[in-house]
């Protein structure tokens, strides 16, 4: 059977209800706990802010809550592992699809990847994850990491 | 009789999202009798490794005036419009 979702978060960096006003504050604030984690290099909070700004992440689901995946190059990575934010107000990541297109996201997945032939299970989950209506309502209700493994199981 | 055809699959990283759609189109491809020989790239770098390919698919924004058909589909990571993406690659292949 495959390996839950859960088992590839890091449970320092599950953030509920974050109140942040930008996609960079989100991402930063992520970012730091990965890095405090020992998952990413001291680079990695910046390569994902940069790169978001030419290559957005935002994932537009036709529901109330949209997901963003910001992630980037493997040399700023030290293992693979993924941080996870619910936000108590959307802020606004570009479309991945189309960066002029604004998409007001809740869920936040900072994915941490270096190797993608070992990573496919685990993006592969994110994307089931993602395309769950019932899934992302379970995390925007989660305030505890337990609730959020119980969803993510 | 199955069919060969060989695909590039872009996206930001050439790691992470094209990962995902290309596995997906990969497997349901073959459902439909086509054999894809599938190569990863950055969306930035599609131009150098366009050789041989019959078709590009991205989840990010391509360069423009690419020789070789492509297509741009959020589809096989929201699941949204997936069964009329997986048409269209199967046309653009068939074509």
């Amino acid at each position: 059977m495959a390996e839950a979702l859960f088992n590839h978060i890091d449970p320092g960096a599950v953030v509920l209800g974050v109140e942040k006003e930008t996609s960079e504050d989100v991402i930063r604030l992520l970012a730091d706990k990965l890095k405090a984690d020992g998952y990413v290099k001291d680079s990695f909070a910046d390569a994902v802010v940069k790169r978001e700004a030419s290559m957005p992440t935002g994932l537009p689901l036709g529901r109330d809550v949209n997901v963003a995946v910001p992630h980037t190059d493997p040399e700023h990575v030290i293992k693979p592992g993924i941080a996870l934010a619910t936000l108590k107000k959307p802020v606004t990541f570009a479309n991945m699809e189309d960066p002029d297109e604004a998409v007001p996201v809740g869920v936040v997945f900072l994915m941490a990847l270096n190797d993608k032939d070992r990573q496919i299970e685990m993006l592969q989950k994110i994307m089931e994850t993602i395309q769950s209506e019932e899934a992302i309502a379970g995390l925007m209700r989660a305030v505890s990491v337990d609730e959020v493994a119980a969803v993510l199981k | 009789m199955s069919i060969n055809k060989r695909v590039l699959f872009a996206c930001g990283t050439g790691i992470a999202t094209s990962t995902v759609v290309s596995n997906a189109v990969v497997e349901a491809m073959k459902e439909r009798g086509i054999n894809i020989d599938a190569r990863q790239c950055k969306a930035t770098e599609v131009r150098s490794e366009l050789n041989g390919m019959d078709l590009i698919v991205s989840t990010t924004q391509l360069p423009a005036d690419l020789p070789v058909p492509s297509m741009v589909t959020l589809a096989f990571l929201t699941g949204m419009g997936k069964a009329e993406a997986l048409d269209k690659i199967e046309a653009a292949l068939r074509g």
